[in-house]
């Protein structure tokens, strides 16, 4: 509906109101566009799978916990919403005594998932993780633990680490010579 | 005594339709303000998302009705009612059918006109009583642009009185039997449809409200049931616009095959979409180039057609 600065010319304003049609029809037109909406809970949306949802605990190939309970992922987390206690069972294996994540401080940045060293803590594709009650978001590590290995297939730590636990001593490692004695390198 | 059972029973029953037009208007506006953003808007609630209008009713009721305490606590209240009640007015002349208009009043154009030219004391009373600049800034915007667009509102109208002979919106539709007046009077069609969409506040000239730069206009201030009556009052201005813009150049009832009153209904819904694509497609102009646009093009514009009516008439 506008015109030309500074012009009230009939023409001017003629002009306008062509373009104003124009500017309707293809309004207008949009209407057999295709939808963009996505509507959603019947109709679910793509997911990357490195998309950051749901936290998880994955286990090794063994079938055992993966965490060590190093807190690196813990120190990492810009909100603090990992609480966790190490231990260790009779084997030499540390293992976290509880795990706890705070769903409702976590910001899904995935800061914990790149200081694990053992791939044991991992961001998932699930977002769907709403509560009517904000207790319900503290997961412990019994919602947090999963039966399978998540993304990384055959990655066992205590395989390719050269720390000595229950069944495996110093040197049996993959890829890893047998201990030296430093003694016997002296000249 | 029977005529005024009658006429009370239609006014009654003019007042419920148009009600609940208005109300479903809201979800008409939506549903095709999506269709042309690529959206579905409301789908939800009931069929087609139809309840949708009911599940906003019941919020906007339950909602603080809340007064401000800098506000002018009569006119406040008086405001919000008085855009209703006046656009409601109006509906009085409006020829549905053959017959079905609550007042055959001889005078019922000016009547039409003198109702949408009081609605402009609602805005008025709204921003002054809520004692608030943005309130106040669009209150003035509504009065300078009602009052500049009542002008050509009425002359561009004349040119239909001229041609019918008479303000009496049942012998204007008579008159219309054999011509629509959108062909005769096609200057006056455009004319009219723009100083209505002034006088309903609608896009793209609601100046008064313009969120991007007034929050909401004469709005501002209020909540809860008094914003839901400017709310509804807004979409009765757009069906009394379109009603009048059917009754004046789109030939009212006439049609073939279906009954009066569907082609009525007809021809207003689809005034309607046209309101609503103006409101998806076209941008706000700036204050300044509405008023130039309004006194140095559409009011020049309206005298001349007026004169030409005049001058073809008086000639045959």
């Amino acid at each position: 509906m506008q015109h030309p600065r500074g012009s009230s010319s009939l023409l001017g304003a003629l002009r306008a109101m062509v373009n104003a049609v124009a500017t309707l029809w293809v309004v207008f037109v949009h209407a057999v566009r295709r939808r963009e909406t996505q509507q959603y809970p019947e109709e679910k949306p793509r997911i990357a799978p490195r998309w950051r949802g749901r936290i998880i605990l994955s286990r090794d190939p063994d079938g055992a916990e993966r965490c060590v309970a190093c807190y690196l992922c813990a120190v990492a987390c810009p909100v603090d919403c990992i609480a966790l206690q190490a231990t260790e069972d009779p084997g030499g294996r540390r293992y976290p005594a509880f795990f706890r994540i705070n769903f409702s401080r976590c910001i899904f940045c995935g800061f914990c998932e790149e200081a694990c060293p053992t791939y044991a803590i991992q961001l998932t594709t699930d977002f769907e993780m709403c509560e009517y009650r904000r207790e319900n978001l503290v997961y412990e590590k019994e919602h947090l633990l999963i039966d399978g290995q998540g993304k990384y297939p055959g990655y066992n730590f205590f395989r390719v680490a050269g720390v000595a636990v229950d069944g495996k001593a110093r040197g049996e490692a993959r890829n890893e010579a047998p201990p030296v004695d430093v003694r016997s390198l002296l000249p | 005594m029977s005529e005024l059972v009658a006429t009370l029973g239609l006014s009654v029953a003019v007042l419920a339709v148009v009600l609940t037009l208005a109300a479903m208007s809201i979800w008409l506006e939506r549903r095709l303000l999506a269709l042309w953003q690529d959206r579905y808007g409301p789908n939800r609630v009931g069929p087609f998302g139809l309840l949708q209008v009911v599940a906003d009713a019941v919020k906007i009721f339950t909602k603080d009705d809340w007064t401000p305490p800098f506000a002018d606590r009569v006119l406040f209240v008086v405001a919000p009612t008085l855009v209703v009640a006046t656009t409601l007015m109006a509906f009085a002349v409006v020829p549905f059918a053959p017959g079905v208009v609550v007042s055959g009043l001889s005078l019922g154009l000016l009547f039409f006109i003198a109702m949408s030219a009081l609605g402009v004391y609602s805005a008025i009373f709204a921003g002054w009583a809520s004692n608030n600049k943005y309130a106040l800034l669009g209150s003035l915007r509504a009065s300078a642009q009602v009052i500049s667009y009542e002008v050509f509102l009425g002359l561009s109208v004349l040119g239909v009185v001229v041609q019918a002979g008479s303000f009496n919106l049942t012998d204007i539709v008579e008159a219309q039997r054999g011509l629509w007046f959108v062909v005769p009077q096609f200057i006056g069609f455009v004319l009219f449809l723009m100083a209505g969409t002034v006088e309903a506040h609608r896009l793209p000239f609601d100046l008064p409200l313009a969120e991007t730069e007034l929050i909401a206009g004469y709005h501002t201030e209020y909540s809860g049931l008094k914003f839901g009556l400017f709310y509804v009052g807004e979409y009765l201005g757009m069906l009394l616009i379109s009603a009048m813009t059917v009754t004046l150049f789109l030939g009212g009832w006439h049609g073939p095959w279906l009954p009066p009153l569907a082609w009525f209904a007809i021809k207003a819904f689809a005034v309607m979409v046209l309101f609503i694509l103006m409101r998806a497609g076209l941008p706000r102009p700036r204050y300044d180039q509405l008023m130039a646009f309004g006194w140095k093009l559409m009011l020049p514009l309206s005298i001349v057609n007026l004169l030409i009516t005049g001058a073809v008439v008086a000639w045959r």
